[in-house]
This record gives C-alpha cells, structure tokens and sequence, in this order.
C-alpha cells in the first residue's frame, strides 16, 4: 500500500526523494563524527581491557581469576542498554556525572572488553604448550613469551570472532542514542521527527550501517590473509 | 660439566624419577634409551628446568641447583642458559621465518648486537646445511629441515649443553639421517650432548656412554659396545631384543 502510494503520487516520489538527497549528508556526518570514533575508541580500549582480562582468567593468582570471572559475568549477564543507562541516568544520583559521548565509550569499552576476553582467553589456549616450553629454552620472560610468540599467534585465531565483536560493537553504537549521543541514529530520529518519514531515515541509516559492516567485513578478509601466510593450507 | 645428584621428580603421587645420579664429562655425548614411561624424558626436561624436579641438585658448567629449596624465577632462568632444549615436535615459532626463529634468542633475550647475530645466525644455518632457506617460514620446510632449524636455534643460545628429546622420533625414516648426522657433527666438535633417542645407530655411532632407564632409574649404564651387546640386566636385554625385533621387521 505504501509504495503504491508512493509510486501512483509522482509528488510525494519528489518530495522523498529530496528527503533522501538532505538527509544523507547529516546522516553520513553523524556516522564520521560519532559512530566510527565511539566504534573505534571502545573497540581498542575494549581489546586493551579483554587481553589484560583474559591474562588474568590464565594466571595462576586465584584473586586475578575471581576479579576477571565478576567483571566477565556481570558484563555478560546484564543487557547493555541497562549498563548504559546505569551509566548515563544512574550514576548522576551518586554525584558523578558522565557526559554522553565518555559515558558511551566507558560501557561499550566495558563491554567488548568481557566479550572479547573470552575470545583472547580461548585463542591463547590455542597455541600449543610446546610454543611457551620453546620459549622458556629459549630464556624469554613471561611477557616476552607472550608478547613475541603467544600473542602474535593468538591474534591470528582471533581476527575471525574479534571481526564479529566490532562488526556487533558498531550496530550497538546505535543504542548510545538512548544516553544522548548525536550519533547517526538519533540523527536519523531527530530528522524523521520533523517530516514523519519514519520508514525512510531509518531505511538510510540501516543502509549506512550495513556499508560500513560490509567494509570491515572485507577488511577481516584481507587481515584474515595476511597472516595465513604463515600457516600451510 | 653435568653432575645430577639424587634427583627426584613427582606429579602428585606418582614418583616419575626415583633419585637419578649422573656425571657427564665435556665434550661426553650420553644418550638416554628406556621403554615409554621409564622417565627418560622427563629426566631431561628436569635439566631444562621445563619440569620442576621435586629433589635432588644439578649442577651445569658450574651453576648447581638445589631443588630441595624453592627457586626465584630470576634463578631458574640463570640455570637454564646453561643448556638449550630440541624437542621431538621442533616447536619452531610458525610466525617467524628459519632465520628469525634462531635470532630470537639472541637479540630478543640476550639483546646482543644485531648485525654480528645475524652473521652467527647465518654461519649456523649454514652448519646444518640449510643456508639457502633463511627466509622460509617452517610449514614451508620438511620435518628434517624444521628440526635443523631448532638445532641452530638452540646452538645460537651458546649453551654449554645440548640436550635433545626424541630428535628424530616424529620425521618420516628417510629425513632422519639429516638430523643425525647434524647430531653426530656435533658430538664430534665436542659439544657436550644428553640425547633421549630410539636411534641405536646413533647411539653406536656418536655416544661415548648409554643409559638404559626404566622406572625412574637408571637401570644399566655403559658404553654402547658394553650396553648393547653385553648388557648385564635382564631388563636392559629383554629392551634390546624388542627394539632389535622390530629393526628386522
């Protein structure tokens, strides 16, 4: 019924179509400004958190595991809008007040630090006890061991299940539009308030996410072969 | 340049080695045989420290270990530059090209100067005779080629002891002649060497002494002309018979 309409009213085609062509910049603007860094900065932190997580989960010291193993299941077991607005609307009560944007990064931060652990954890279990033994022969520290021969090959497994954890971490940037956070989504809501062309913004903006996903799916592809090229196939 | 003193090894109850004492000469190639399960893998991987021992002293070109006492990690590490480590599975690093592997030691842990280790390094592929594969990543070599590379890895740390645990027991038969005779090269130039093998033919051929191991102990030692063709213990004979059995086969 709607295209129907759409198509048998040449005026209301112009009129969408003009909707499309001025939206698209403040669309593609919000995405630049504010989903790629919020995507980006949580992600690398996030990674940052998971390794140092996913280290301690391994270590031999039972406090590390226990602090790892809380901070893991709480991130899991708790739906991330919650923590974000725990985040945003909650904390303000207990006096510390975080502005949007930190406070976007902080949660998705937290949380791709829990997911990704698990990832980090299970691909340093990958690699073979004979690569630390060799390692150990060889004089090498903890953290040369892992710096020079676990963590190089256990980021060869990763790329795979991380590519996943920043493709999600991009679609769940949208959910920072629920603290504020001018990214494209709330954009999209805020122009489809003014003229109700609900189906189209949020139309353009799905087609802006699944482009920027399509990309870094292409990028897991080229990281994906160039460490292959040690690895017989 | 070895000398093991009542060495013992447990994991949880069950007791691996029963007090193993050894003294090992330089330049002296010693190599190891026994049934699976003897411990002879284990009483190398305890000279490496990659086995914690549970009792017992080694002492390695002057350093000695009490392992009665606990170790700092500082320690353990000092003990272990006396010796270098090839295992039977190679443990190459598959990130890392032939050359890079054997560099690894050298300027990664011991920081020396990188263009005199790469020149060492080099002189050392040369010497097992795989020069012309500095650059290739080990899945791009045979299981000979990869264990020659671990043997001038290990060479390159510059130990005073060499030890090797099943050097040859995971290549296809016609590459294993290419380890030996880099082994026997070896013992010749008078590298102190502890060699866990099934290869008799080495063992004739390069061992100054042979240990035959079975339940922790070492049950009959010798030359290999005593231990193989005059062993004293029943267990060292009925051993013999059945790696001389399945040679003919």
């Amino acid at each position: 019924m709607y295209l129907n309409s759409i198509f048998s009213n040449p005026e209301r085609l112009e009129r969408l179509g003009d909707i499309a062509q001025s939206s698209f910049l403040p669309l593609i603007e919000a995405a630049v400004q504010f989903t790629l860094p919020l995507s980006v900065i949580s992600f690398i932190l996030g990674l940052f958190l998971a390794v140092v997580t996913a280290l301690a989960r391994i270590s031999t010291v039972r406090i590390f595991q226990w602090i790892a193993r809380v901070y893991v299941s709480i991130i899991r077991g708790t739906p991330l809008l919650v923590q974000l607005f725990i985040l945003f609307y909650g904390l303000p009560t207990v006096g510390v007040t975080i502005d949007p944007f930190p406070a976007a990064v902080i949660g998705f931060s937290l949380n791709v630090g829990a997911y990704a652990s698990e990832v980090i954890r299970a691909a340093i279990l990958s690699i073979p006890k004979g690569q630390w033994e060799a390692a150990d022969t060889i004089g090498m520290s903890y953290s040369q061991t892992l710096r020079r021969v676990i963590l190089p090959q256990a980021s060869r497994v990763s790329v795979p299940p991380l590519s996943n954890t920043f493709i999600s971490l991009v679609k769940d940037t949208s959910l920072a539009a629920l603290i504020l956070v001018t990214e494209m989504f709330r954009v999209a809501q805020q122009i489809a308030a003014t003229n109700y062309e609900f189906l189209l913004l949020y139309g353009q903006a799905a087609l802006i996410y699944w482009i920027i996903c399509f990309l870094l799916s292409l990028v897991q592809g080229r990281l994906e072969n160039r460490f292959d090229r040690y690895v017989s196939r | 340049m070895i000398s093991i003193k009542n060495l013992h090894k447990s994991f949880g109850e069950l007791e691996v080695l029963k007090g193993i004492d050894l003294d090992v000469e330089k330049g002296q190639t010693i190599v190891v045989i026994g049934p699976s399960g003897s411990g002879k893998t284990t009483f190398l991987r305890c000279l490496n420290i990659l086995e914690k021992p549970s009792d017992g002293t080694v002492e390695i070109g002057g350093l000695v270990a009490d392992f009665s006492k606990p170790m700092s990690k500082k320690q353990i590490m000092a003990f272990r530059k006396q010796s270098a480590m090839v295992f039977q599975h190679y443990n190459l690093f598959p990130h890392m090209t032939a050359l890079d592997n054997i560099l690894e030691g050298p300027l990664t842990v011991q920081k020396k100067d990188k263009a005199e280790a790469k020149k060492k390094a080099l002189a050392l592929l040369e010497k097992v005779g795989l020069s012309d594969k500095a650059d290739s990543y080990p899945h791009q070599l045979s299981g000979g080629q990869q264990q020659r590379v671990g043997i001038a890895r290990a060479l390159a740390l510059e130990p005073k002891v060499m030890l090797f645990d099943e050097p040859t027991s995971a290549l296809d038969p016609e590459l294993v002649g290419e380890v030996l005779q880099v082994m026997k090269d070896l013992a010749q130039e008078g590298m102190t060497m502890v060699v866990v093998t099934h290869e008799m033919r080495f063992a004739k051929g390069a061992a100054d002494e042979v240990l035959f191991m079975d339940a922790g102990r070492i049950v009959e030692r010798g030359t290999p002309a005593e231990v193989f063709n005059h062993p004293k213990e029943e267990r060292t004979q009925r051993f013999l018979n059945l790696i001389q059995n399945t040679d003919t086969i």
